[in-house]
């Protein structure tokens, strides 16, 4: 596998993204969904995208996609800018970009069989004849572990495990090299979510291929991924390497999320750091940095101005006003985690 | 091996009755004061088929207790406590057994007195957030409603009870959230309008449907912390469905284990985590993705769930446990006290197939 290759497989540069919200007249307000996201994935590479429900991630992953036009800013693949491509140069690079939706349920057509499901994208980009489409459809059954008399079946007879199992199927038919994973085993129980975990970790070894894996489950980021990536309220507050991440998290918001992830094991409830203070939404990103209003180490300037990103050491940058560490101030925990 | 030791223990000392006193499973007729909630021996059959959806289900909730259910996706979870609400849908229609409120039997009730207990002794937050908000109401209508109809409030003491609870559930501006509507949420935010909705009556007891899944952990801890205070301050009872272990060992007490339509183990979250016997349960636990696991291959139970019409005569998780032998194929076993409250659906943990199969 080829990873850590020097060239990025994608480059999200200063990605922004407004919605109109809803509302009439004056009332109607835009959604700033994702605000100056810049994100790098090599080949081979696995990121996970982690944050708060309604922070842009889906957002994020759609634009990476080229399923959704950004307000502002460009995407690189291999190096050549995604909105400029033109006719099989733009088709071939819909083959090799892949999304896997968050919802197998309402993504997939109940009114076709499994095979057709699968052959579909074949179809569309006329790969094949119809025996060889169906020979295809096949072999990625037997890829991902359900045998061929799942063909004839339709979505609704399968279980929520093996119906994600189909999203990711349909993915890969056309052997792309990224794919974006959105919340790919969120509504499954803890036994199926394995299986497809260690599908998608086989796939990848299997092909080469390189994940942006979006997911509430800071276990299962934590498994999956090579570097993370922490979004709040639309901007990106940090990014790391996956073990600097989890055992030194900088930004406030990630120590928070880190310090929050449930275990099994009885009494660490008590150790957690819940946050006070008021939650904004989308509508109404406060001024200066997004989170000053759940901070536990709020200064003025962070309710004045937004922080920059800053790069902290190799493989990490952070977007907080504590950082770079001023030796004089008390950081309280994050000084800890500074060590 | 707990599973030895429990059986050399059971052997040594012969199951006292003392054991049977202090265990939460029920005996026939038997009512406890503490006793919320009590399901004895349920089924909810398929209409057209009368095929068992759930069946034999049998799980009492105290007052004040969190109680959790967990287990495989489709095994019945959400029909078990839509069957309690008497929210069933049409396909679906109530079998043998019996439901009971504070000693009042749900299953002979009319649909008009399940109605009256609705919002006030029993409420619900569903799984799915968005098909559960009315569309056409905003969000105050549909919060002061309740609060009305229920509690018999005035339209001001009405508001203020709904901002009140909006913010307990974390949501920011919950006056401007009051006159929103449904579709001008994030899924997350709407989830806790829903957990709003269910708690701002203060009901008896909660039925909670996967409420996080779509929070992230900050937030989500919020919402446990909530769930867990009222429980402190008004002795609320919670019936807490979810998929994550985690969750389910730090806010509940006890916790029943789903496989294929029944009830396969349930225990104090101690004796389930700390020492779990079924095979199914002890497989769950075993995939847990856990950080020492990164880099190896996660463990995952093989096979898959038989469906509802391959569900033979034998022990349903039989086809995919690595320990299934004849009986296992032929005889259903019962749901057997394993000492405390502990109780497991399995041959193997009870003895039984030793002596059967030797
Ligand atoms: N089509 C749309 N029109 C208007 N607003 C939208 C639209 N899609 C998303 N939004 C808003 O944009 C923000 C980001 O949404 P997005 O779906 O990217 O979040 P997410 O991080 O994927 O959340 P989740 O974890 O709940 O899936 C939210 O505030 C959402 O309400
Ligand atoms: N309206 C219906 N008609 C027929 N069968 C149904 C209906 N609703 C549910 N079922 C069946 O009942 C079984 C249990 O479904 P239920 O929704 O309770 O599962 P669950 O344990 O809540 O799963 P999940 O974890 O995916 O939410 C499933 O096999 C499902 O197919
Ligand atoms: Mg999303
Ligand atoms: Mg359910």
């Amino acid at each position: 596998m080829s990873k850590h290759h020097d060239e990025p497989l994608i480059e999200l540069n200063g990605l922004f993204k407004t919605y109109d919200g809803a509302g009439f007249g004056a009332a109607k307000k835009k959604v700033h969904a994702v605000h100056d996201v810049s994100l790098t994935i090599m080949p081979g590479e696995t990121l996970g995208l982690v944050g708060e429900s309604g922070c842009g991630k889906s957002t994020t992953g759609r634009m990476a996609a080229r399923l959704l036009q950004p307000s502002a800013g460009n995407i690189t693949y291999r190096g050549r800018d995604l909105s400029l491509l033109r006719g099989r140069e733009s088709k071939t690079m819909r083959k090799a970009i892949q999304y896997v939706f968050q919802d197998p349920y309402a993504s997939l057509n109940p009114k076709f069989t499994i095979a057709d499901l699968l052959e579909e994208p074949l179809r569309i980009h006329k790969l094949g004849d119809k025996a060889e489409r169906r020979r295809q459809v096949d072999a990625m059954l037997e890829t991902i572990g359900l045998n061929s008399s799942y063909a004839r079946r339709y979505v609704h007879e399968l279980s929520g495990g093996q119906r994600q199992r189909i999203g990711i199927a349909r993915a890969l038919m056309l052997k792309p090299e990224f794919l974006i994973l959105d919340e790919p085993v969120s509504a499954l129980d803890v036994s199926v979510q394995s299986q497809i975990l260690n599908l998608l970790k086989d796939l990848q070894k299997q092909y080469g291929l390189t994940y942006l894996f979006i997911s509430h489950d800071l276990n299962v980021v934590h498994y999956m991924s090579d570097r993370v990536a922490v979004m709040y309220m639309g901007k990106l507050v940090e990014i790391a390497d996956v073990e600097g991440l989890y055992h030194a998290p900088f930004h406030p918001y990630t120590q928070a999320l880190i310090s929050a992830i449930p275990s099994e094991q009885r009494g660490k409830r008590s150790e957690r750091r819940l946050l006070t203070g008021e939650i904004p939404d989308a509508l109404s990103i406060p001024e200066g940095c997004s989170f000053h209003t759940r901070c536990p180490y709020v200064r003025d300037s962070c309710r004045r101005e937004t922080p920059p990103i800053i790069g902290m050491g190799e493989s990490r940058t952070v977007r907080c006003h504590l950082y770079p560490v001023d030796e004089g101030l008390d950081y309280g925990e994050t000084k800890v985690a500074l060590g | 091996m707990p599973l030895l030791t429990d059986w050399v223990k059971k052997a040594i000392e012969p199951e006292p009755s003392s054991q049977q006193r202090n265990c939460r499973l029920p005996e026939a007729g038997e009512r406890d004061e503490d006793e919320l909630l009590a399901v004895r021996n349920l089924s909810v059959n398929v209409k057209s088929s009368s095929r068992p959806v759930i069946e034999g289900i049998d799980l009492t909730v105290g007052r004040g207790e969190i109680v959790g259910i967990v287990g495989e996706s489709g095994c019945g979870k959400s029909v078990l406590s839509l069957s309690i609400m008497g929210l069933l849908p049409s396909a679906l229609k109530l079998g043998g057994g019996e439901l009971r409120l504070n000693g009042q039997s749900l299953h002979q009730a009319s649909q008009r007195q399940i109605r009256s207990m609705r919002g006030k002794h029993m409420s619900m937050i569903f799984q799915d957030p968005m098909t559960s908000l009315n569309p056409t109401l905003t969000i105050g209508e549909q919060l002061t409603e309740s609060l009305r109809l229920h509690l018999k409030l005035g339209g001001r003491e009405a508001r203020e009870r709904a901002v009140l609870w909006l913010r307990r559930t974390g949501l920011p501006r919950p006056e401007a959230i009051l006159s929103s509507y449904p579709h001008q949420l994030s899924g997350g935010m709407r989830q806790r309008v829903m957990i709003a909705i269910a708690l701002c009556c203060e009901p008896e007891l909660l039925i909670a449907d996967e409420p996080t899944t779509a929070l992230d952990v900050t937030i989500q801890a919020q919402i446990l912390d909530v769930l867990f205070r009222i429980r402190e301050e008004e002795q609320t009872s919670i019936l807490f469905i979810s998929h994550d272990l985690g969750v389910i060992a730090e806010l509940c007490d006890r916790v029943a284990v789903m496989y294929a339509g029944q009830i396969v183990e349930q225990g104090t979250v101690e004796e389930l985590f700390e020492s779990p016997q079924h095979p199914y349960t002890i497989g769950l636990m075993k995939s847990i993705p856990k950080p020492e696991k990164k880099g190896m291959r996660l463990y995952a139970i093989p096979g898959t769930v038989p469906s509802l019409h391959d569900r033979g005569e034998g022990c349903r998780f039989q086809s995919r446990c690595a320990h299934a032998a004849a009986i296992c194929l032929d005889a259903m076993p019962a749901l057997e006290h394993r000492g405390g409250s502990h109780a497991v659906r399995c041959f193997l943990a009870s003895g039984e197939r030793r002596e059967m199969d030797v």
